[in-house]
């Protein structure tokens, strides 16, 4: 009994003391952590897919809850013509190789896609990989309505595929269907944020 | 019997360097070894892992009921795990990119669990740390110059300077999973044969 007890406490206090010290590295490393994947892998996505805005869309962005689970998502403001009228959001779908982050910008004023770009991915190099590396595939997106799921011609869409990366194609696909779904959930706070840039 | 500091430390890097001699910790050794600097910074985040539970496990020896024992440990070497996955998120973002998945499978590596068991829960602290630290820059070691192989053969760079000249063609298998085990029986080749001698 006395050996249980030890093992219990042992394993307890081992157990809080781990706890509470990664919760205090992780809010110490929380605020870096988001620079350095600005910085890192969804700066690089938007300033691609904002090519020609007039204002850096990294430095404006907002944060909003969204969906049922009310998790935090960054929004990015593209400015052009002198109006804030592009928004881009992070969506991912599931891809060969886990999960694929794809930048998606749309157009507020036609609801349109301005672009597409992926940000993470763990895809075949020279296979799906291209997905991130060869923009023709990318550019495929651009102008697309985003009132019907975006689909590669495989399931019957407009998105030709990237050849033996049929997987790695649709994910892309999803992942812009869904942050279009995010965003027309969404539309009435985001057009209300858009105004005060 | 009883070894020296020096010789705990000193083991590590030749006599039971692990990917080769042991022939332990293959599946960080195959899949991250794609370059140099992918390779060393693998390596070192392991070495302070071992380090730090190796230290850790040996302070508590004491107080952790043999039966529960590897339960204990593995609380240890996730918690440290995660704590350098934290860091490396906020100050080494790329890298933590390049290693990808294979930072937290770090939890699971035999190195790490077996000095836990098979040494620093026998012995006292300071061996503990010189035993940690050889391993670990052992296993550094053996990283880097496999990833130096691999690099060499699959891109024609060493650390990203391209040391081959425009002629070269590199041999792009030397990047994927056939390359890594190519390569890994190279050099078990090579240091059997030194060791011979």
């Amino acid at each position: 009994m006395r050996d249980m007890m030890k093992m219990v406490i042992v394993l307890t206090v081992l157990a809080s003391f781990s706890g509470g010290l990664l919760a205090s590295i992780r809010n110490g490393t929380k605020e870096r952590i988001e620079v350095a994947q600005l910085n890192f892998v969804k700066g690089p996505a938007i300033k691609e897919i904002m090519v020609g805005s007039s204002n850096d869309p990294v430095a404006d962005r907002f944060k909003m809850a969204v969906g049922e689970t009310e998790t935090e998502k960054d929004f990015f403001i593209g400015k052009f013509d002198g109006k804030a009228n592009t928004v881009a959001l992070e969506a991912f779908g599931k891809g060969y190789g886990g999960d694929v982050g794809v930048m998606v910008a749309i157009n507020v004023e036609n609801d349109t896609i301005h672009g597409v770009s992926v940000t993470t991915h763990a895809e075949t190099p020279g296979m799906g990989a291209k997905a991130k590396e060869d923009p023709s595939f990318v550019s495929q997106f651009k102008a697309k309505s985003i009132d019907s799921p975006i689909k590669v011609t495989n399931d019957g869409g407009t998105i030709n595929i990237i050849s033996g990366s049929t997987i790695t194609s649709r994910a892309v696909a999803n992942a812009a269907t869904d942050a279009a779904k995010v965003y027309l959930e969404n539309k009435d706070q985001i057009l209300e944020k858009i105004k005060t840039f | 019997m009883a070894k020296t500091l020096a010789q705990e430390f000193v083991k590590g890097l030749w006599e039971e360097i692990p990917p080769f001699r042991l022939v332990l910790g293959l599946c960080p050794t195959l899949a991250v070894t794609k370059s140099v600097e992918n390779g060393i910074g693998m390596g070192i985040a392991t070495t302070f892992v071992l380090v730090c539970a190796n230290t850790l496990v040996s302070l508590l020896r004491n107080i952790i009921p043999a039966k529960v024992r590897i339960a204990c440990f593995i609380v240890i070497i996730a918690t440290f795990v995660t704590v350098v996955e934290l860091l490396m998120q906020a100050f080494a973002y790329p890298l933590f990119l390049a290693l990808g998945i294979f930072i937290p499978l770090i939890v699971v590596n035999c190195i790490v669990l077996g000095r836990s068991e098979a040494f620093a829960f026998k012995r006292s602290v300071v061996p503990s740390i010189a035993d940690g630290l050889g391993i670990g820059i052992g296993f550094t070691l053996a990283l880097g110059s496999l990833g130096a192989v691999r690099e060499l053969l699959g891109s024609g760079t060493v650390l990203g300077i391209d040391v081959t000249g425009a002629s070269f063609e590199p041999f792009a298998f030397m990047l994927e999973a056939p390359g890594a085990f190519i390569g890994l029986g190279l050099m078990l080749c090579v240091m059997n044969f030194i060791g011979k001698k």
